[in-house]
This record gives structure tokens, sequence and C-alpha cells, in this order.
């Protein structure tokens, strides 16, 4: 395995993106990662499969961490593998709640196209550009995103039978912070 | 003579249908038998279990793990440990991961058993079906020997194994490598020079190189169209680089291609098992020294008090794992996978996000079936292995 650590990366990806916003993330596997902006991200992910020195071909995994209530609330990670090279990395995105968009990379990585709709369908990060931007996994007129922090799974009411359940937004909120509080801290 | 009208027509192939491997859904549109467009759908299975592990604890996340890719049970558990411990930064003794390996390696061989199994019934050939469950039969007993469960063991924990190995385990592993390698020579005289069998899967389904790492494909797919990628070779984990073993590829990316390929990681994982056996004794350590993650012995839970506190603490509250997110890549039955954990510094997970391989191959699926014949979309469905249960989590 070649080595390769985060300067020297950064240093190749400011010489193929001039201007690009990058920051080197601490990190406890054996090789790089990199948060970049969003709106470089056309830019960098072609240059990270095109440029003969880097050639990260392969799109391992696309997914995103939602880390409410913080702001910026998600962040979208990128693995991929350079087959040529035998390297790694992780390029990450931070995205802000109100405003949880990104330009699609599946022009670039025909796996991002799935990968992508699943981020969508579980977390309600829009894909600009995406050529089939429907729900992946659950049904197709769900509402919510399912894997989001104050996605209401630990609503606890009295059933009922006649009507349906109903959530207030006080309930909500009340009932997502009491499972925030309840979880132990180290 | 008038103009004969021609339409495609729509056909639903699933969610039941018998070879769809569970509940994959394909919208077909056919012109006669070609196949024009194909549109994968999914979901049918999908039972949010990426977000069960937020409220569980880390130990209890590993019965989970197992169910997603059910063809591969313990190879994810072991994925799944891997990354906490770099998280927990534990030091794992070399006995543990020689263990691991070996149980990764039967794991491969199990998946690609049943793999070869309903492949060649949905291509015609049923004996091998009930040839290859035999086999396979005896790695389950193996599992019920190691852990008394035949499917999902749960025998890797995070700090190790949850005991250590059963007396007289190596002898039964070593019986079943012995018989194994002759059965499976039975199995290629019965399919590889197959005249029926060479006429459906040569030239079908075909993906291309550059195809192939384009939408993600890793493990045998990718291998049966040449490329030669492996977790195992290109990042070891576990110690892979010490054992010795070949990578086999193909070039062709047909459905016989990846025939070949699996059948011969088959003889592969046989070689590195027996290596395993040869380095792993009968007994030794089977759990990091660390009292964080690894309960006390039974006798000393009985007999001290601070045993029976550390007890109780694993088993109420589980264990801290430090903030951060680690990803461990391995070489599954159908290529790399692995866990992307992130820990917010508590004793339940913040996110787990399972690598599917599965998912991609479905992804790809459509480039694979376009333009062949219907009867070929068995063929391929069959040939590129996926497992609802990791497609769909």
């Amino acid at each position: 395995m070649e080595a390769m650590d985060n300067p020297d990366l950064i240093a190749l990806l400011r010489e193929a993106v001039p201007n690009a916003q990058l920051e080197e993330a601490p990190g406890i596997d054996p090789q790089p990662t990199i948060y970049a902006s969003r709106d470089d991200i056309p830019a960098l992910t072609r240059a990270l499969r095109d440029r003969p020195e880097l050639a990260f071909m392969l799109l391992v995994e696309l997914t995103a961490v939602d880390y409410w209530p913080r702001e910026p609330r998600f962040e979208l990670v990128y693995l991929l593998v350079s087959i040529a090279h035998r390297r790694r990395m992780r390029l990450k995105v931070r995205l802000h709640g109100d405003d949880a968009r990104v330009t699609t990379a599946s022009d670039v990585w025909p796996a991002a196209n799935w990968l992508e709709r699943e981020v969508w369908d579980l977390f309600g990060i829009v894909f600009d550009g995406h050529p089939d931007p429907r729900r992946l996994l659950m049904p197709e007129d769900w509402e919510g995103f399912p894997l989001r922090k104050d996605y209401p799974v630990q609503v606890k009411l009295a059933p009922r039978t006649t009507e349906p359940l109903q959530v207030t937004e006080e309930e909500f909120r009340a009932n997502v912070m009491k499972d925030r509080l309840s979880r132990d801290r180290a | 003579m008038p103009d004969i009208r021609t339409e495609t027509m729509t056909v639903n192939m699933g969610p039941q249908h018998p070879s769809t491997h569970g509940v994959l859904r394909l919208v077909l549109e056919l012109d006669r038998e070609p196949v024009r467009a194909a549109s994968p759908t999914m979901g049918y299975l999908h039972t949010g279990i990426e977000k069960t592990p937020e409220e569980k604890k880390w130990q209890q996340v590993i019965p989970l793990v197992e169910r997603m890719d059910y063809l591969s049970a313990q190879s994810n558990s072991m994925a799944f440990c891997l990354s906490v411990e770099r998280l927990l930064r534990l030091d794992i003794p070399q006995r543990v991961m020689d263990i691991r390996l070996l149980i990764a390696e039967l794991q491969r061989i199990n998946s690609h058993l049943v793999w070869l199994g309903t492949h060649g019934m949905e291509v015609g050939a049923v004996s091998v079906m009930l040839y290859c469950f035999r086999e396979r039969e005896l790695l389950l007993n193996l599992n019920e020997m190691l852990a008394g469960f035949r499917m999902f063991p749960s025998y890797m924990r995070v700090g190790g194994l949850r005991e250590d190995l059963p007396r007289g385990f190596h002898d039964a592993v070593r019986a079943f490598l012995d018989r194994f390698l002759p059965k499976l020579a039975e199995y290629e005289d019965l399919l590889t020079k197959n005249e029926i069998y060479l006429k459906r899967t040569q030239g079908v389904g075909i993906i291309s190189r550059e195809d192939a790492v384009a939408f993600g494909l890793v493990g045998p797919i990718a291998r049966a169209a040449g490329v030669d990628y492996d977790v195992r070779k290109y990042f070891p984990y576990l110690g892979y680089d010490t054992y010795q073993f070949d990578v086999p590829t193909e070039t062709r990316g047909d459905v016989y291609s990846r025939y070949l390929v699996r059948v011969a990681e088959m003889k592969e994982s046989v070689k590195i098992c027996r290596q395993a056996l040869e380095r792993i004794s009968p007994t030794g350590a089977f759990a990091v020294d660390d009292p964080r993650v690894t309960p006390p012995p039974k006798d000393r839970v009985y007999t001290e008090m601070e045993a029976l506190i550390q007890h109780f603490l694993i088993y109420s509250q589980g264990f801290t794992v430090p903030a951060g997110e680690a990803y461990v890549p391995v070489e599954g039955p159908r290529g790399e996978h692995g866990f992307y954990v992130v820990s917010d510094g508590t004793n339940r997970p913040w996110r787990v996000k399972s690598r599917a391989p599965s998912l991609l191959a479905c992804q790809a699926l459509e480039r694979m079936i376009v333009g062949g014949l219907i009867a070929d979309v068995i063929a391929v469905i069959g040939s590129i292995d996926v497992v609802m249960g990791d497609v769909d989590r």
C-alpha cells in the first residue's frame, strides 16, 4: 500500500481544483479524510476520478450521517478506492438542515445513482441534477425521512382504535429529547 | 399483405418469482423474447435494520448485522467487530484473528455453495442444488458445534469471540475440508463442460471491466470481468498478507466466468482454511484482555466483588466507545463490505451503515439483461448472487 497522508492529497487536489476549500479531518482509519465545500463537489469528484495520479475510479459507498441538533447537521460521506494506486480516501461534505442539497455525482460514478437515491430516501438530502430522484427503499408515498435523528420512532402514546395516530409538534419534540437524554453519556 | 402490428409487452417479474432470490421485482419491457428495458424495484424487505442499532448497545448489534446479508452472517459480524474494535483501539490477540479468518473463509464456502446450488437449479441442473445443500449442511453443523446455532451463531463479539473453540473443532473442520474438495470436483464435472450449462451461461449477462468499476461492482462479479480487486490482497486485514493464496480472475465478464471464479475461490478458501488450522492452537486466548469489553470468567464472578461488578456493568450498561468513526473493509463472499460506524462517545452507536455489495449488483442488473433474452434474465440474476436482505436492509 502506498503511503499517502492528508497534506499530500490536499496538495494534489488543490493543484487539480484551484480555489477549492479543503480541510483535513482527523481519523483513526489508515486513510486520508478530507472535508470539502458543497460548491466544489462537481469539480472535485471529476478530478478525483480522472486525474491519473488520483484515479479514484471506484465509489465504494456514499452515505450520510445526521448530527441533529448540531448545525450543520448532515455530513455526506464518499468512500473512494483507487485500484490503480491501492489507496483509499474519504471525502466529506457538511450540509445545513435548512438547505440540504448537493450536486449529484451519478454522472461521475454511475454507482452513485442508487446510493444517492437511498440517501434522499432516508435522510432527505436533495441531489441536484439526479436522473431519477425517487425513493429507493421506502414506499413512494412515504412521509418523512426515517434515518434522521428527529424522525419520530420513539413516540409512545396510548393506543387508539378510532382515529389515526396524530402527534403534535410539542409531543414530538418532547419525546425525541427524552430519548436523547436517556442515552448514557460517557 | 397488411402490416403486422407489433408492440412491446410489460411484464412484472417478482417480487414473488421463485428465481428472484427473495423479493426483487423486475419490471421488464419485452419485445417478444428479447428484453428492451428493465427496471428493478426493491424495498419489499426493508426493515430499517440500520436505524435499529441506534437504540441498541454495541454488543447487541451483532445479531442484527448477521441478519442483513443472511448468507454471510459471520463475515458481517466480523466486519462490524473490526470497525468497533478500531474505535476502541483494542489490540486483538493473533489467535482470535486466525480463528475469525478461518470462520470467514468457511462462511465464504457456505455462501458460494448456496449460490452454486440455487444458480444450478435455476438453469436446470437440479441435482447440483441437492448436492450443494448436502455439503452446506456439514458447514452448518460446524456452526452448531461452535456456538449452538446454525445460521446466525453470533459467535464473534466485539473484543474477540464468545467462548473458546469446542473440543474436537480442528478435526471436524479437517474432516469437512478433506471431504469437500473431491465433492467440489464432482460438481464441476456436472457443470463445467456440460453442453446445456455452457449454452445457458457463456456470453450471457456480460459486463465490461470499465462498467464493473463504474458501477461499484466488487468481488466475484468484478473479478470475472478482469478486475483483480480483492480487499484481502489490496488492504489486508486479520493478517491475510501472511497467508498463501491466489485471487482467481477471468476476463469475459459473463455468467460462466462468474461461475468459474466462484468455484476457484472455494478452492482457495480451502487452502486458506488449512493454513489457518495449522496456526490455531486448540486452546488459548479467545478475547482481548480488556475489562471494559470482555466479561470476567464465571469462576471469578462468583468469588470476587470486582469481577461481579464488572460483569454487571458489561451486561447492563454495555461499554462506551470513544467518539469517532471507522470503516474497516473486508472481503465478504459478495465482495468488499464493511460497516461505517459512527460513535458519539456513548454506549450506543450513533450511526451504523452497512456497505451492501448486493445493492450495487442490483443496480448494474439492468445493464446486464437489456438486449438479452427473457430466459437469460434468470441466469443473470442467479449469477450476480444478490441477497435481498443485504439490498433492502
